[in-house]
């Protein structure tokens, strides 16, 4: 049988906010345990919640990014449940009344299309706190300073149809609340994280299969690799005949496999109601205005823009926009470059990400500047030295050796252009490679074209790479064919 | 000494008759004398009074002091303070130092008053007779056999035995009106968000509301001078603008339309509560007021619709009693479900837990619509009956309670009995009103006291009704033999 | 409406509160009580009344994103049941 799988997602994204969603205490990571939780946060008896305005404000920015609607009326409401993380016993979350209602998003898929996924709703709630299972000994330690964090959660339709989409979608929302810089996006922190709900049935049927949902996925990788496990394992249950069972599973990535949780509270029953601490919370149109007009530029506008003044190809384009940093490099870098696009783009996408990849560094760590990278792209176009050199270049100044122009001038790398230094060059290798000069003189002209390779090399050898190789090739035709 | 009004006592403060410490003294050696036999309080900070009377004498010899600098006062034990204990009356938070203030704590601490102790409640405020405290019942001073109502009793018992010159209470359902009505005293309940609930342990959030239990209307504005007001740490707080309550105390009531609901007058209550409520309504029309009939409808339902709302909520609320972070923790829990299932089944007493197990009903999966959805669209017609009340009077009189104090152990094992004794309160609650007890009366020598409700942030007309009718009437200055 | 035994179970444990076996009769015969009160409310017909969840019809007021709390932790745990390290302690929570 034919299977088509069927995935949604529920992206939890930290808000970056000074302080917590509903108190003073402050968000920063790392801190000793509980040192930032406040008496709100520990759910001290008598405390009160207070909403914090920047997250509201964070949360609509994100609706108005993704053209959802935002109600003119917020509810937040209880969603009880006893864990050792969740101090006061509920957590305050959204139920009926999310801060932004149904949204969408457009990803880009492997063969260049694009396709438009929903986003059912985000709903702002606090994150929990950390439960330490290693160090004391038979007990559980619990750190609450990341009680009370803001969390905008992201629920996708059931719009994805395989694991790829999922992660196309998951980089996009990760793109989109960098963009707001309403996120780090940080997923080693745990900023950035997502449950994915899994199904199968089999191909044109209209019905849903059962789904499980996979639990507190932190990486791209891992999300892509835990649904796959997840379809086979699926389609594996269904073909032998046996049923799906609806529940939480935990992706193992050591293991490469997924496996079923014991639920949180065997009787899932979270009696949702709204807070009565809280009241409704009001939205002015001007304030959503207001968020409007300083909306930044958003990924798919900045590739479009990308192609269009800077005629870069699509893939290029696509790569410079995934995410603001690279798109803020880029363009400083064409900048410094006196304009120069397409060697901008290739050397971005090319020397650098290789280097940062290698060195597992974001581009904002980079030790060449977008303006170095640029200034030595400038010489690269004045002919000062060439793009061979300039790969020379490019290796110094990542290892912290100058700018451009300093390394070029203290490794003595200026090109040399005076034809009379390169024809003296191109005498000398003539002149020491007989041989060579009469297979090249008496083969056909359409392989003459392969066999001037030896000579170039041979100069620019000669020249320490310095010769200017157009001149070089010029020189020697006109002396070889002579 | 100790039976003069806070009026009195701040007058003779200014005028240096007695110093802060030497009332101060008074009334601790009062309590100390009397605790024993009433059970009012659960802790009396005597070092911590006196080392702030002392402080309070400093400020008024320096001049630097408000009305009620230097007066000594008890807090029910629901609201945190720090490095005090604060129990809730519960064996969950029997071990609980308060680690900060609470709002209302920190304004009168502002103000230089001088906190005695904290006063024995029901067991989170949940009762009506407090005898669901863990520390034992409290008994009323006009007759020890019998109840000083609650959750607020200690509060109510202290102020009417003279053991303090005022107290705080919360009222949830009644709790401050109905055992000040039972004891003899004033309260008042203020319009839901007039008093920060901030380190007032939640009850039922949507319904909970601190205010003043007095011998005195006028004492009573005293006290909602100094605790009124927008709090940044309650959201739920009114931003309304707060009046100065003693402002209005001597105005004339003439004028004054009145409104009795039919529903307080009919079957049910007791004959010789209705002679001395109409008596009391008639103190009122010689000053002037005039009376109506007027209809609340859908007051039969407000206590089936406050035992679901209120249970839900206190479910929720008391999650956090879980034995971890602080309050009781059972012994040597074998597994996590063991920690909390113990904790919380050994912490709470029995009528908390029939609560929380209503409230965790009410709530669950497949009966949220039928019951919580449906108390609250209750609610709304509630809070109607009243808004079209208020088009045709301006205050709605009746009484407190169905009958006077009663005798320990009547109601205990008979919930539902008790709860429908809060028929005349818990309507004010649902519908977030101001509403005032005043003293009206005894039958067989235990109090009675009479109900005034005003719409919302009306509480300077009820303090000046009140006061007006604390004029014509002695009711208040009443006080049981043996502690006169 | 009358809650049995298996219910009166099911709501306790969601409450996590231990009941004596022996009592839950009582609790059965209690909270039934209680519920057959909470029932007159079917007596009034609400279709089209919207619920409140407050008694005053008002909003939020927000807070600005600012820190206002400063490290406490010593304070907080100074009565806390069990600590060790910073941390507030449990028995071993199974995943």
């Amino acid at each position: 049988m034919e299977w088509e799988t069927v995935i949604g997602l529920e992206i939890h994204t930290q808000l970056a906010t000074e302080s917590k969603i509903f108190s003073g205490a402050a968000t920063a990571y790392g801190a000793e345990p509980n040192v930032q939780a406040c008496a709100v946060d520990l759910g001290l008896p008598g405390v009160l919640p207070v909403i914090n305005e920047q997250a509201i404000q964070m949360a609509i920015k994100f609706g108005l990014a993704i053209e959802a609607e935002i109600p003119e009326r917020s509810i937040f409401a209880r969603k009880n449940y006893f864990y050792p993380d969740l101090p006061k016993g509920y957590q305050i979350s959204q139920f009926e009344l999310p801060i932004v209602s149904k949204g969408h998003i457009d990803i880009q898929l492997e063969d260049g299309s694009s396709k438009t996924i929903g986003v059912t709703r985000a709903h702002l709630e606090e994150d929990a706190g950390k439960s330490m299972h290693e160090g004391f000994g038979k007990l559980t330690g619990i750190d609450l300073n990341r009680a009370g964090t803001p969390l905008l959660e992201i629920v996708s339709e059931p719009d994805m149809r395989n694991a790829k989409e999922a992660v196309a979608y998951m980089k996009k929302i990760h793109s989109i609340v960098r963009y707001l810089e309403i996120s780090d996006g940080n997923m080693q922190e745990g900023s950035f994280r997502c449950d994915a709900n899994v199904s199968v049935r089999p191909k044109g049927q209209d019905e849903f299969g059962t789904r499980t949902e996979l639990k507190n996925i932190n990486s791209f990788r891992f999300v892509e690799q835990a649904i796959n496990y997840e379809i086979e394992r699926q389609i594996d249950v269904l073909e032998e005949g046996s049923e799906i069972v609806q529940e939480t599973r935990l992706y193992d990535p050591n293991k490469n496999e997924t496996r079923s949780m014991r639920s949180k509270e065997e009787a899932n029953d979270y009696r949702y109601f709204p807070d009565p601490d809280l009241l409704p919370v009001q939205i002015e149109q001007s304030l959503i205005d207001e968020i409007k007009s300083h909306l930044p530029e958003l990924p798919d506008a900045k590739k479009q823009r990308f192609i269009e003044s800077f005629k870069l190809s699509d893939d290029d384009a696509t790569l410079l926009t995934s995410q603001k940093e690279i798109a803020d490099f880029f363009e400083a870098c064409v900048d410094a470059a006196g304009g120069e696009t397409k060697l901008s783009a290739n050397w971005i996408t090319g020397e650098l990400t290789a280097n940062l990849n290698k060195e597992n560094m974001d581009i904002t760590d980079s030790p060449v500047t977008a303006e170095m990278l640029g200034s030595m792209i400038k010489r690269i176009q004045d002919n000062t030295i060439s793009g061979k050199i300039a790969k020379q270049v490019f290796e110094a100044m990542w290892n912290g050796e100058g700018d451009a122009d300093s390394i070029i001038e203290n490794k003595g790398l200026k090109q040399v252009t005076d034809t009379s230094a390169i024809e003296k060059l191109v005498d000398d290798v003539i002149a020491n490679s007989p041989d060579q000069v009469k297979q090249y003189q008496e083969s056909p002209p359409e392989k003459q074209g392969k066999l001037i390779g030896y000579f170039v090399g041979q100069v620019m050898k000669q020249s320490q790479g310095k010769a200017n190789p157009k001149q070089v090739n010029e020189l020697l035709k006109q002396k070889l064919n002579s | 000494m100790h039976q003069s009004t806070l009026t009195q006592l701040s007058t003779a403060l200014k005028e240096k008759k007695v110093s802060s410490e030497e009332l101060t003294q008074l009334y601790l050696d009062r309590c100390k004398n009397f605790n024993e036999a009433l059970n009012c309080f659960i802790t009396i900070n005597e070092d911590v009074a006196l080392e702030n009377a002392r402080t309070a004498d400093k400020k008024i010899a320096e001049g630097k002091n408000t009305d009620l600098t230097g007066i000594p006062f008890a807090h029910k034990d629901i609201f945190c303070t720090n490095g005090i204990k604060t129990s809730c009356g519960s064996k969950m938070l029997d071990n609980f130092i308060a680690p900060y203030d609470a709002t209302v704590v920190e304004k009168m601490n502002d103000a230089g008053m001088v906190m005695l102790g904290k006063t024995n409640m029901d067991e989170f405020a949940m009762g009506s007779s407090n005898e669901t405290s863990f520390y034992g019942p409290v008994k009323n001073p006009w007759d020890s056999d019998h109840v000083p109502g609650g959750s607020s009793g200690g509060s109510a018992s202290a102020v009417a035995a003279r053991l303090c010159p005022a107290a705080t209470g919360t009222d949830t359902g009644g709790s401050i009106r109905q055992p000040a009505s039972l004891c003899g005293i004033t309260g008042l309940k203020p319009t839901y968000g007039r008093v920060s609930r901030y380190g007032m342990i939640a009850f039922a959030s949507s319904l909970d509301q601190g205010g003043p239990m007095t011998q005195t209307a006028e004492d009573a504005a005293l006290i909602m001078n100094v605790i009124a007001g927008f709090d940044k740490r309650d959201s739920t707080s009114a931003e309304h603008p707060v009046d100065d309550y003693t402002f209005r105390l001597n105005d004339s009531i003439e004028g004054l339309k009145i409104g009795l609901p039919k529903e307080y007058f009919g079957e049910g209550l007791d004959s010789n509560i209705a002679k001395i409520i109409e008596d009391g309504i008639k103190e009122l029309e010689k000053l002037g007021a005039s009376c109506k009939e007027i209809e609340l409808p859908n007051t039969d339902l407000s206590i089936p619709a406050y035992y679901v709302v209120a249970p839900a909520e206190c479910s929720s609320n008391l999650s956090r009693f879980d034995g971890v972070r602080f309050g009781y923790r059972c012994e040597e829990p074998k597994d996590l479900p063991d920690l909390y299932c113990r904790s919380r089944g050994e912490g709470f007493g029995k009528e908390v837990k029939r609560r929380i197990m209503i409230g965790t009903y009410v709530l669950s999966a497949g009966y949220y619509d039928a019951y919580y959805l449906k108390a609250q669209q209750i609610r709304h017609l509630i809070r109607d009956d009243f808004q079209n009340a208020f088009k045709d009077v301006d205050v709605i009189a009746g009484p407190t309670a169905t009958g006077t104090a009663f005798k320990l152990n009547e109601k205990l094992n008979d919930p539902v009995s008790m709860y429908l004794s809060d028929i005349y309160t818990v309507s004010v609650n649902l519908a977030g009103l101001p509403a005032i007890s005043v003293p009206a009366g005894f039958i067989e020598n235990l109090p009675v006291g009479m109900q005034l409700i005003g719409n919302y942030f009306e509480e300077s007309r009820l303090l000046n009704i009140a006061h007006q009718y604390q004029q014509v009437t002695d009711w208040h200055k009443q006080v049981p033999k043996e502690y006169k | 409406m009358s809650l049995d035994k298996s219910e009166v179970q099911k709501i306790a444990w969601l409450a996590r509160l231990s009941i004596d076996e022996q009592d839950i009769p009582n609790y059965s015969d209690e909270l039934s009580n209680i519920l057959d009160l909470v029932d007159r409310m079917n007596s009034v017909d609400t279709k089209g009344v919207s619920p409140i969840a407050h008694p005053l019809d008002l909003v939020a007021r927000l807070r600005s994103d600012n820190v206002t709390e400063t490290n406490q932790r010593d304070h907080f745990q100074k009565h806390a049941p069990l600590t060790e390290d910073g941390c507030y302690l449990v028995p071993k929570v199974i995943e």
